[in-house]
């Protein structure tokens, strides 16, 4: 009936039409399925995607878009580094609890001294952190040859172990009435990583994410590395030609990107989460894959996605206040959107013809 | 009797190129008849139209007293006729009795399968375990679950083509021994190869093709190896005029180099001189290029220029130094097919062209870079910024062989360089090598093409199974010790009397 024709080169416009396609197919789904639990599907849209930005309680939730961007856009840039060259760190998410347990520890040893370098200090072990998680799957791919998917994947669950540890161990609060979590950072001035504009949502990780899309957008574009990377992905024989060590990219790839999920940690901790809980990690890694994707691994495309799949969290939480949809409600949006994108990215690389 | 297999003056034409001109002949049943020529010859392209993969322009064949024209390769198997390609097609993880099943038009229930599968590996000497995965099979096994797969199907032609290119000669004579087998129950055997001593030892008769055309029909066992290659290289050898070259000083000196499938390779290139290195594809020819280009660093010493030791040196700091290097791969190898032409220039020449300084890439320069070639090689496309995989192969390849001869290479190491490419670009891309050894410059040409190395090279060697035969000068050299440096086993005898 249809068959599938390979298009010589990738179409550029399907490469953007498609994000917008997986939205709106993700919003009539969506809608659907509020429909089928007896909702107002239209009501529940709008709550979700329009009463966040524009609805009575907007000025509470406004905000929180940039809270929410700001690690998924860091994380998604360190991503789609390696995406782009083939190498696949599913993982970010225990990067990104490593690099906030390293950075609390460093607050948490200090305090309560009041110091110039305690921030500083923490963004630097922050990052360390999750650089050093990352470099776990990048070195035993590089020696043995384990797949990174599977190791940076399971290592999450190590770090969220690690972050129970801390708050019921070595972390504990010991002025917290013996309830699990560390101090709270948000209270020790030196090591708090506070909103710089009030009402703005703006805190030093979202600036660190701006830094981050320029810096990904120079390197892709204008870097010798970029190049190196989008080879290695395209044509790896021809990457190897070209004398770019495939081991290397692995090693900066894996590390770079555990590096920024790390700050991300760090930022998080030390300012919207304020303690180590041992429920730390908040799943942002894993949304930043689905952000790294449906920004097209572009600087510019992820700085739209993380902005809409923060608006997915907000406008999900606010359903389920207004509304009283269940709480699994953002990861049913997201993991809808992710499914569409890939779904219609074939039309990208295919075109459909009627069989004759 | 008469005979299984009849093909009557079949021709087939590609762009640019007559594949196959008036084909003519028969296979008897229970004979294993040799299908032999050089790569390009044509034989692949007459099997395909007897599997029915690809239709003749005109001509026809006669199968079993039938006339046979299956319009796909399920018709073909109808008919009658089975093939083992070169190339397996097995799903690794699925079991031995999985993939069969697979190529079965019906395929009986599973454990009657296993039985049959068993029943059959029984019967031919071919021991194979159903239940075994494909991925833990050697290449031998592999090819022996392909050939079962035909052997259920009863077929009344067999064709193999080139199946002991991937077998150890002990899985060799297991092989052999089947098709006797095979033979002496009547079916008829087409059996592709350029292995002259195996088609002697095992096959009935042989059909020699070159450039499309029947040379002849023989019977290998009356011919020697010499007489076969002489044959299959045909008499057309050109004669090459080399008076107005002088070669300078030795400038590269490869020695002892075994890496991943080659065998104590040794050679030395000097200034303006082509080397060219015949032999079929996969003896090594990709080992080498890997080897010399930087992409496998080899042991110390082993590849020296200029008195420098490059051997652990990397690709870029090779072609800063002069190396330069032009794999056969042209999309995934050589270029990236997603990336324009412009980008595509960054692969190779970032440092020579001063396309990336201080790791900043100029796509301006790159931009430039790419026009130049385009223009200095004719390449037909619309501009720079196409894609290299929109190309058609020729013009992608004169793409690829300028970037790199516009480099201005102290030594270029070129494979296959005309491969698929059609007769007006093959012309330039030749000429191109031979102005680049003009100024100075010392070129390798890996090529199966035997009349483009005659062509080219000042002196002429092969690689057979990893090993490099000793040069000899192309002047002078006779067919059959070409044929029998290429394809023969006492090649490597006959190569190190001294010229």
């Amino acid at each position: 009936m249809f068959r599938l024709e390979p298009r010589a080169s990738a179409s550029l416009g399907w490469q953007i039409a498609t994000p917008v396609l997986a939205v709106l197919a993700t919003m009539l789904v969506g809608g659907i399925l509020f429909a089928a639990m007896g909702f107002d599907p239209l009501a529940a849209i709008r709550t979700i995607f329009w009463d966040p930005l524009f609805g009575p309680a907007s000025g509470y939730s406004r905000p929180q878009l940039l809270v929410k961007a700001g690690p998924l856009i860091l994380i998604a840039c360190g991503l789609a580094l390696g995406f782009r060259a083939g190498i696949w760190n599913i993982g970010a998410e225990g990067q990104y609890i490593i690099g906030a347990i390293c950075g609390a520890a460093v607050a948490l040893a200090a305090y309560p001294l009041d110091a110039f370098w305690i921030f500083p200090a923490m963004i630097l072990a922050g990052a360390a952190g999750g650089w050093a998680w990352g470099m776990i799957p990048a070195l035993l791919r590089n020696w043995f040859g384990a797949s990174e998917i599977l190791v940076s994947l399971m290592l999450v669950y190590v770090a969220q172990k690690i972050a129970a540890w801390m708050a019921f161990g070595p972390m504990k609060n010991p002025e917290g009435f013996n309830f699990p979590g560390s101090r709270n950072l948000q209270q020790y001035e030196a090591a708090a990583n506070p909103e710089l504009i009030a009402g703005s949502g703006l805190h030093w990780g979202v600036v660190a994410a701006g830094v981050a899309l320029a810096l990904t957008w120079f390197v892709m574009s204008r870097h010798i590395l970029g190049f190196q990377i989008r080879t290695a992905g395209a044509a790896p024989r021809a990457a190897r030609f070209a004398g770019v060590r495939p081991e290397r990219l692995v090693a900066l790839c894996l590390g770079v990107s555990g590096a920024l999920a790390g700050l991300a940690g760090l930022f998080e901790v030390a300012g919207p989460a304020g303690q180590i809980t041992e429920s730390f990690g908040s799943g942002y890694g894993f949304t930043a894959i689905i952000v790294a994707f449906l920004g097209r691994l572009h600087p510019l495309g992820i700085l739209l996605a993380g902005l809409l799949m923060a608006l997915t969290y907000i406008g999900g939480e606010l359903a389920q206040m207004m509304l009283n949809l269940p709480a699994a409600t953002v990861q049913v949006f997201q993991g809808m959107l992710l499914f569409f994108l890939l779904g219609f990215d074939i039309l990208t690389r295919y075109r459909i013809r009627r069989r004759a | 009797m008469t005979d299984v297999f009849q093909a009557e003056g079949l021709g087939k034409t590609y762009p640019g190129v007559r594949a196959n001109d008036a084909v003519s002949f028969a296979v008897g049943p229970g004979e294993i008849h040799a299908l032999l020529g050089e790569n390009g010859a044509g034989k692949s392209t007459l099997v395909k139209m007897i599997y029915g993969l690809v239709r003749p322009d005109d001509g026809a064949m006669t199968l079993l007293g039938a006339p046979h024209a299956p319009a796909d390769p399920r018709a073909a198997r109808a008919a009658g006729v089975a093939m083992v390609f070169q190339h397996f097609s097995l799903f690794d993880a699925l079991t031995v009795a999985e993939n069969v099943a697979l190529g079965m038009e019906n395929p009986p229930p599973r454990t009657d399968l296993a039985r049959r599968i068993a029943e059959v590996s029984q019967a031919y000497g071919l021991p194979l375990n159903p239940a075994r995965r494909i991925a833990s099979l050697s290449a031998g096994e592999r090819q022996r679950v392909e050939i079962i797969r035909c052997l259920l199907q009863d077929p009344r032609l067999l064709i193999m083509d080139e199946p002991t290119s991937v077998l150890t000669p002990q899985e060799a004579e297991i092989l052999f021994a089947t098709l006797r087998q095979l033979a002496a129950q009547g079916t008829a055997i087409l059996y592709i190869s350029h292995k002259l001593d195996e088609i002697r030892t095992h096959c009935d008769r042989a059909t020699i093709l070159r450039h499309g055309k029947v040379v002849g029909t023989v019977d290998p066992r009356a011919h020697s190896a010499r007489e076969l290659a002489a044959m299959m290289v045909g008499a057309e050898m050109r004669v090459v005029d080399r008076s107005g070259r002088v070669p300078g000083a030795e400038i590269l000196a490869v020695s002892g180099l075994s890496a991943a499938g080659l065998r104590g390779v040794s050679l030395t290139l000097r200034a303006g001189e082509i080397l060219g290195i015949g032999g079929v594809a996969g003896n090594g020819q990709e080992a080498l290029l890997a080897a010399l280009s930087g992409e496998e660093p080899t042991a110390p010493g082993t590849v020296v220029m200029d008195g420098t030791d490059l051997s652990a040196m990397g690709p870029e700091a090779r072609r800063r130094l002069g190396l330069l290097a032009a794999p056969e791969d042209r999309l995934g190898h050589a270029a990236v097919p997603e990336f324009s032409l412009a980008e595509n220039t960054l692969l190779t020449a970032g440092a020579r062209q001063g396309l990336v300084r201080h790791g900043l890439v100029d796509h301006g320069a790159a931009r430039r870079f790419a026009e130049a070639v385009i223009r200095a090689f004719d390449v037909r496309t619309p501009g720079p910024g196409t894609a290299a995989g929109a190309l058609s192969g020729g013009n992608l390849q004169k793409f690829v062989i300028g970037r790199e001869v516009l480099g201005k290479p102290r030594v270029l190491v070129v494979n296959q360089p005309t491969w698929g490419v059609d007769a007006g670009a093959a012309a330039q891309v030749r000429q191109a090598l031979l102005d680049l050894a003009g100024n100075e410059a010392g070129v390798i040409v890996i090529s199966q093409d035997l009349d483009e190395l005659l062509e080219l090279s000042d002196r002429f060697c092969a690689l057979n199974e990893g090993r490099l035969s000793a040069p000899r000068p192309t002047e002078g050299l006779s067919l059959e010790e070409i044929g029998l440096m290429l394809g023969g086993a006492h090649g490597m005898e006959v190569a190190h009397v001294p010229a």
